[in-house]
């Protein structure tokens, strides 16, 4: 498998080809739960070596999406192609060369690291001297050699982490999916980990396909994709989705009844805003000179002013007309 | 195929030794079961349907024999639960593997243990008062192996659907020992009212009850009483086996990951 693939990668690099296959593949994907409609007609394509996120708040739709992608739930409606090959009728072939890491580490507590290993690669069929090489090559790889005696129950949540990478890269995946991958790890930990994606993509030309709710994650993808209440609002880099909004964020929280100072805006300066839980936000070409506007006029109405180049979360207001973190949850706040 | 069920089941086994408590509760149990039990009951009852020289607590041993293996196997698919709550079965689930295969390396599994602690079990024959000769320890290998396959299966029908431990404690309670209980373990059929023994005719525990206890007694045959002949009982605990494991594969198809 290793030959032939560098095989193609070569042969891809010096003759043109017909545009490449892409690595991932979904038309009109649909998934209920019951009567709720967890994901709504949902298509996108994946390059090769690609790498490529669904960002989205919780219950956005994109853990449905990594489970109907994993083959973890069978994909009830619509198609989805991985690697070439079609998810429903060649499901064995694509679980071969796909490796998956998920939110929750799917290691054995009771067993090393290097047990953990042994047995994934004997479900991948491989097996003797080469299961040895190739475990003790990823275990290097992420750092982990010096722990690979120890029970995996005495590792922190990073080191997990970093496991259960070495895991999902032992069979040599071409396509990498992880579900949140920097769920629970310190922000260090979660640069160090990206930092290791983008070296996998540069080195083995992985694909490499997540699903994040950090807005700094999303931000190292070559494109996202925006999932709210199952449907894709939006699938571009990042950069393209900051352009879309022109200018600057301004939002403005009001010392009395938000409607009341939106309408007074309007009426004094010709600018309409969007309320989105109790703050304006308009965006605007120039928007320093809007806040030195808004203040003179209406300074003794307002509470706080901040103005910003737009961000990832300004995006998703701007695509939904909602806040991306509804509870606020107190890792994510900050972001 | 084999190399995916080998790891799976040596997982499941390495598991379990290192969890001593696990090892030691799944013995120690039964034996407190048999000894209170069976000591407590020797002087007040006589197994009905028996030679007058059988004891309670001698009838009672190959019952706890049965005991052992039902525990065991009810542990062995406890920790299906916990493999689906710690994220470990999801992984196993995304590899190239059948569900035939992963089933069966968790009923091979279970079935080891229970084997072993049986077999631990087996040792305590002469103090209950059965002499035992070489064919009757192998043939008493075999029925439990074959039964520890069945339990296991049917602990793994019902773990697969649920996802809560105490949900596991609860059905355990309703179902699998109500099924040991009316197999011939505790009490025989012979003395027990009519609409009772039908109950347990129906039981396909009760055949496997039967063929442990003739596996035990090859030798000396005189002092069962009235049971099921053993090929008989033999074929319908190899029946039981067989369906209760086509029964978890089938549930285990239709089980999504959480």
């Amino acid at each position: 498998m290793a030959i032939a693939s560098a095989a193609s990668s070569a042969s891809r690099a010096e003759l043109p080809q017909p545009a490449p296959e892409p690595a991932l593949e979904g038309h009109a994907i649909n998934f209920f739960y019951g009567e709720r409609h967890a994901l709504n007609d949902v298509s996108f394509s994946i390059a090769r070596g690609e790498i490529f996120g669904f960002l989205g708040p919780n219950g956005g739709g994109k853990t449905t999406l990594f489970k109907v992608l994993s083959t973890l739930v069978p994909c009830q409606a619509g198609t989805v192609r991985i690697l070439g090959r079609d998810l429903r009728r060649e499901r064995a072939d694509i679980q071969r060369r796909m490796g998956v890491v998920f939110q929750h580490p799917s290691l054995d507590d009771k067993l090393t690291v290097a047990e953990n290993l042994e047995h994934h690669g004997h479900l991948y069929g491989l097996r003797g001297s080469r299961l040895r090489a190739r475990s003790a090559e990823m275990l290097a790889r992420v750092g982990l050699s010096d722990r690979a005696r120890d029970r995996v129950e005495t590792l922190s949540g990073g080191l997990r982490r970093r496991t259960e990478l070495a895991k999902a890269l032992l069979h040599q995946p071409e396509l990498l999916l992880l579900d949140e991958p920097s769920t629970g790890l310190d922000p260090g930990a979660r640069r160090e980990f990206n930092d290791y994606l983008a070296h996998l993509r540069r080195t083995d030309g992985v694909t490499i396909v997540l699903t994040t709710h950090y807005m700094e994650e999303a931000e190292r993808c070559d494109r996202i994709a925006i999932l709210n209440e199952g449907r894709m609002v939006a699938i571009a880099p990042p950069g393209e989705l900051k352009e879309r909004i022109g200018g600057d964020v301004v939002a403005v929280r009001s010392a009395g009844d938000p409607g009341t100072l939106m309408a007074r805006i309007d009426a004094a300066l010709a600018i309409k805003g969007t309320l989105v839980d109790g703050t304006i936000r308009i965006e605007r070409q120039r928007g320093h000179e809007l806040v030195r506007d808004l203040v003179e006029a209406f300074g003794d109405q307002i509470e706080s002013v901040t103005f910003g180049k737009p961000t990832l979360e300004d995006v998703f207001v701007h695509l939904t007309g909602r806040r991306f973190f509804i509870e606020g949850t107190a890792d994510s706040a900050g972001e | 195929m084999l190399l995916q069920i080998y790891t799976l089941w040596k997982r499941e086994v390495v598991r379990f030794v290192r969890q001593r408590s696990r090892v030691t509760g799944a013995f120690l149990q039964p034996l407190v079961f048999w000894a209170l039990l069976g000591v407590g009951f020797n002087a007040s009852f006589r197994p009905a349907g028996t030679p007058g020289t059988v004891s309670y607590a001698e009838y009672f041993y190959p019952g706890v024999i049965a005991l052992v293996l039902l525990f065991t196997a009810i542990f062995a698919t406890i920790s299906t639960i916990e493999d689906r709550k710690q994220g470990f079965l999801q992984g196993v689930l995304v590899a190239p593997i059948a569900r035939t295969s992963i089933v069966m390396s968790q009923a091979l599994g279970g079935t080891t243990l229970a084997l072993m602690q049986g077999i631990i079990f087996l040792l305590l024959a002469p103090i209950a008062g059965v002499a035992l000769s070489l064919s009757a320890v192998a043939a008493t290998i075999v029925i439990m192996a074959l039964v520890a396959f069945a339990l296991t299966n049917l602990g793994l029908i019902i773990a697969w659907r649920i996802d809560s431990t105490q949900g596991f404690h609860a059905i355990m309670n309703l179902i699998l020992l109500p099924i040991w209980m009316l197999s011939g373990a505790f009490f025989p059929a012979a003395g027990a009212p009519g609409w009772l023994a039908w109950v347990m005719r129906l039981n396909p525990m009760t055949y496997g009850m039967a063929a442990l206890r003739e596996s035990l007694y090859l030798a000396h045959p005189g002092s069962l009483g009235s049971l099921p002949d053993l090929t008989f009982s033999t074929v319908l605990t190899v029946a039981f086996a067989l369906v209760t494991y086509l029964a978890a594969v089938r549930v285990a198809s239709r089980a999504v990951a959480v």
